[in-house]
């Protein structure tokens, strides 16, 4: 990154945190991926998780999250400074400002926002650890079209070993 | 032989052409500056001593007092895909015989091995831990 480039991006951040720029003005925020993905965030997030789309967390989220990737729900994932500070400007820039996304989930987990649990509350707890589905965190294992940024009900697949009960809700 | 249909024809061809070469030259930029012999050369020199395929095989599987092994997400043997412990992401063969991009671009080399080191034994790993591991990995022929 130049030197122009990485204090911009700074700018940007420190105006956002400060609340100074209006996140909604320059943002999108909604569900789906944007157009244009740094190729940043699909190597360095995106190995280990799904490349969440950025609206799925409100701004703030995402910047606690991103300076504290050194402990990262338990991991290390932590990355040069100039590629984090590309990667939270781009956060921030496309981060969730619509209603239901705007309110900060407990540990920054969007596996744990209200509009989260209200969208799997059909599912039985176990449902979430078995074999074929791992962790919340773990979209694909449903959602089908979870990389490309589409969480449409109508392209879920039943993952293996799936109680009757959850199954039930995949059709509600 | 008439050359206007050449030149039209040279003409839709162009951004084809441009098109392959901006291919390539992106391909050029990820080319690979290292390989997993190079790793094993280069951290064996570190260690003073040649990595060790057996007591590789002992560290990859060992959980070194934590929760993880190298081999609870790479697999055991790790010549198929590996899948994220937590995440349950699939994760590409570590085995450099069946994945050609393993142990290629020594940044992600350095940066793999400081993150999961860390995750698995809470430290960075040493010069020997690296080339023990890289000779053991090497040892899976296809």
């Amino acid at each position: 990154m130049t030197r122009a480039a990485a204090f911009a991006s700074r700018a940007l951040l420190s105006l956002a945190v400060l609340g100074v720029i209006p996140v909604a003005a320059q943002a999108d925020g909604g569900r789906r991926l944007p157009a244009q993905v740094p190729p940043a965030y699909t190597a360095e997030c995106g190995s280990c998780h799904l490349a969440y789309p950025p609206g799925l967390l409100p701004a703030r989220a995402w910047l606690r999250v991103m300076s504290g990737l050194q402990d990262h729900y338990g991991t290390d994932a932590s990355l040069d400074p100039a590629t984090v500070q590309q990667l939270s400007a781009w956060l921030v820039a496309n981060a969730g400002t619509y209603k239901r996304v705007r309110e900060e989930p407990p540990e920054d987990r969007l596996t744990r926002s209200a509009w989260f649990e209200r969208k799997h509350r059909g599912l039985e707890p176990a449902a979430w650890k078995l074999a074929s589905v791992r962790s919340a965190a773990n979209c694909a294992a449903c959602h089908t079209r979870a990389e490309q940024g589409e969480f449409d009900e109508h392209q879920l697949r039943i993952p293996a070993g799936l109680d009757a009960r959850s199954r039930r809700a995949f059709h509600d | 032989m008439t050359p206007r249909p050449i030149r039209a024809a040279a003409r839709r061809a162009l951004p084809w052409a441009l098109a392959l070469l901006a291919a390539l030259s992106g391909l050029a930029a990820h080319a690979a500056d290292t390989s997993a012999a190079q790793q094993l050369q280069h951290w064996s020199a570190q260690a003073d001593q040649p990595g060790d395929a057996a007591a590789g095989r002992v560290f990859f599987t060992g959980r070194h007092g934590g929760e993880w092994s190298c081999a609870s997400c790479h697999g055991n043997p790790p010549t198929a895909n590996g899948r994220h412990e937590s995440t349950g992401k699939t994760i590409a063969p570590l085995a450099p015989a069946f994945n050609p991009k393993a142990f290629t671009d020594s940044a992600k080399v350095d940066k793999w091995f400081r993150r999961n080191c860390r995750d698995v034994l809470q430290r960075e790993c040493s010069a020997q831990e690296k080339a023990d591991v890289l000779a053991f990995l090497q040892g899976f022929k296809p």
